[in-house]
């Protein structure tokens, strides 16, 4: 089995704040990153696909077409927008790490038909990244 | 729960720490022969970065596996403030019979952060420098192949 990765980087704000919390307990939960005004992150997404290369052209899946895939289901969706207010997938959602890459797995699962994705990573800042892998499978 | 992905959080921690890396189980020449420069009586340092994992169920509340500032918090408590411009093989007790590769700090590593309270610890990975890395995930280690133990007996 082969894992082939391709990474994309994009650019969006957001903000934590719990509707059902009182201000305080956001505050307290969610420090400066309950600012309302909200604040920005230059995001780092890789997309693992696992497989086996097709025998006529080397390949697991064309990376052309997990480019366009990733143009089409991250890029038009997130790239320099505000997760909480325009990506209707994060609708009701804290847009965590943790959450954005889980709709973003949600989002490429289904799309990806050669291969099949075995990670998404998505970096928030250098030091801080949510993995999802497919469930019950074990971490590679 | 049981739908999508399972997913972990990650985050990457730095300490900076000297070492030497030697055993009493070897005579002097051996360990330079295993050792090489890493041997040097007088240690030498890394910039070591930790990257720890845990996963969890994903609290729809605040939309976290674990509160940062609680995970940061535990991290430094455990590992950065005792490990941070230390010398690894005095004081670090661990360390006083085990060699300190980065293959056993991240056992010790693991060790030490495998009871956070809010989440599960899935792998500790370490970088001793920007070119070499090491990962555990808390399996059996089994003796004979730990680096700096060539006889192949539990430290």
């Amino acid at each position: 089995m082969i894992l082939l990765t391709r990474k994309i980087e994009f650019s969006a704000s957001h903000f934590y704040h719990n509707p059902e919390f009182s201000p305080e307990e956001n505050l307290r939960v969610f420090g400066k990153c309950n600012n309302p005004h909200g604040h920005g992150h230059n995001y780092t997404l890789e997309v693992t696909v696992a497989g086996e290369p097709d025998p006529a052209t080397g390949m697991v899946l064309d990376l052309k077409d997990l480019k366009e895939i990733l143009e089409r289901e991250v890029m038009q969706r997130m790239d320099h927008r505000h997760l909480n207010y325009e990506v209707p997938e994060l609708a009701g959602q804290i847009p965590t790490c943790e959450n954005v890459a889980r709709v973003i797995w949600n989002l490429l699962e289904p799309r990806i038909t050669q291969g099949k994705l075995h990670r998404v990573r998505l970096y928030e800042s250098a030091d801080l990244f949510a993995d999802c892998y497919r469930n019950g499978a074990k971490a590679v | 729960m049981s739908r999508g992905p399972k997913v972990e959080l990650g985050r990457r921690y730095r300490f900076a720490a000297s070492h030497r890396l030697h055993t009493a189980r070897l005579t002097e020449d051996e360990n330079w022969r295993v050792f090489g420069k890493c041997n040097n009586p007088f240690g030498h340092g890394h910039n070591y970065v930790v990257e720890v994992s845990v996963s969890g169920d994903v609290n729809p509340a605040t939309g976290m596996i674990a509160n940062l500032a609680d995970l940061d918090n535990f991290v430094h408590r455990e590992v950065i403030e005792p490990f941070d411009h230390r010398y690894l093989n005095e004081e670090v007790a661990a360390f006083r019979e085990t060699v300190p590769t980065t293959e056993n700090l991240c056992v010790e590593i693991f060790a030490r952060l495998k009871d956070f309270p809010r989440a599960k610890l899935e792998r500790v990975r370490i970088e001793e420098t920007g070119n070499n890395s090491f990962e555990y995930s808390g399996d059996t280690i089994v003796g004979d192949r730990q680096r700096g133990n060539p006889e192949g007996k539990r430290p």
